[in-house]
């Protein structure tokens, strides 16, 4: 009961002109989106462990905890 | 559209991380600190001992960390504070991001499914892909695990095996998608199952085998390290497929 309800209340809303948002639409957020994203992630989770862009280890340190929670390979 | 979209995947994100960085808080950072009370009780030698196991000593703790915390260069506070949130924030805003593009791509194109449940299913599908099933493989490991000189094989291998865990969700998706018939599309989604798994054992099985955690490190801190960290993942990943879901559904209210 309270399953359905959940999926039949929340019904497909149609995008403007179609039923999908156009790749043309999609692709330069995607690129854009996509380069950011990769950037944070190897600061986040890379940098000053098996690469270092930067000298020293001042930014493995400071994301050190999140590095370990996320799962990535720390020390 | 797309805009929109992506403006908000990655505010969910960050809002994901607050609430996970509150979660690691809780939960998380006990274990990170009697993990590191460990890695110091093993590093450095015992002050009222002979002068043999302190030469000793040192040695052996070197292999599993050879960089004993003796010049602080961010202190513990900062590195549960400031630290902790800043890297989940970032990680947040990122994966948040690539959600809501690939939500973009994948509404009205994989199913007919409202904007909540599709950012929902979207976001268990990640957590299963991106956390749980690299995690079998390479499970999370606390501090004072783990040696300084394979991190860069540990890196690649891990990022090698979320590559394949995706990759492998892709091509189970593709064949489903090929294999469908009428009345059949059950059988298909069965077939996809096997594809993943298949594919994903045989790369378990060829990836390298890593196991660095020290033969006296507490059995229970590194359960307990691992439930708290997949428990912290688990609610970022629910909160990006909540708040996402709503605020997607108000935009392609608001666009009709």
């Amino acid at each position: 009961m309270a399953v359905s309800a959940a999926v039949f209340d929340d019904a497909f809303i149609p995008v403007e002109g179609g039923h999908t948002i156009p790749l043309e639409d999609i692709a330069p957020w995607a690129v854009l989106g996509t380069l950011l994203a990769v950037i944070f992630i190897y600061f986040v989770s890379t940098e000053q462990g098996a690469f270092s862009l930067f000298q020293g280890m001042y930014v493995h340190e400071f994301v050190h905890d999140g590095r370990h929670l996320l799962g990535f390979p720390c020390h | 559209m797309t805009r929109d979209l992506l403006w908000r995947g990655m505010l969910a994100g960050i809002l994901g991380a607050l609430l996970a960085t509150l979660f690691a808080r809780g939960f998380a950072e006990p274990q990170i600190d009697l993990a590191i009370g460990y890695e110091e009780s093993h590093s450095v030698p015992a002050p009222s001992e002979h002068a043999a196991p302190e030469h000793a000593a040192p040695e052996h703790a070197g292999m599993a960390h050879p960089k004993p915390q003796e010049e602080e260069l961010v202190s513990r506070d900062t590195q549960k504070g400031a630290g902790l949130v800043t890297a989940f924030a970032l990680y947040g805003a990122a994966v948040g991001g690539i959600f809501s593009l690939v939500f973009a791509y994948g509404y009205g194109r994989m199913g007919r499914l409202g904007p909540r449940s599709f950012a929902l299913l979207l976001a268990a599908l990640t957590f299963v892909l991106v956390v749980v099933v690299p995690a079998i493989k390479y499970p999370q490991t606390p501090p004072a695990v783990g040696k300084h000189e394979t991190v860069a094989l540990r890196t690649a291998a891990y990022f090698g095996m979320i590559a394949l865990s995706l990759g492998a969700a892709i091509i189970a998706a593709r064949i489903r998608a090929v294999m469908a018939r009428p009345g059949r599309g059950f059988d298909a989604t069965l077939l996809g199952f096997v594809v993943y798994l298949g594919i994903v054992g045989l790369g378990q099985l060829l990836l390298p085998t890593i196991n660095e955690v020290p033969g006296d490190f507490p059995a229970v801190l590194l359960w307990n390290f691992r439930i708290a960290s997949i428990g912290t993942q688990l609610v970022l990943w629910a909160t990006i497929g909540l708040a996402f879901g709503l605020w997607a559904e108000q935009v392609l209210k608001r666009a009709r």
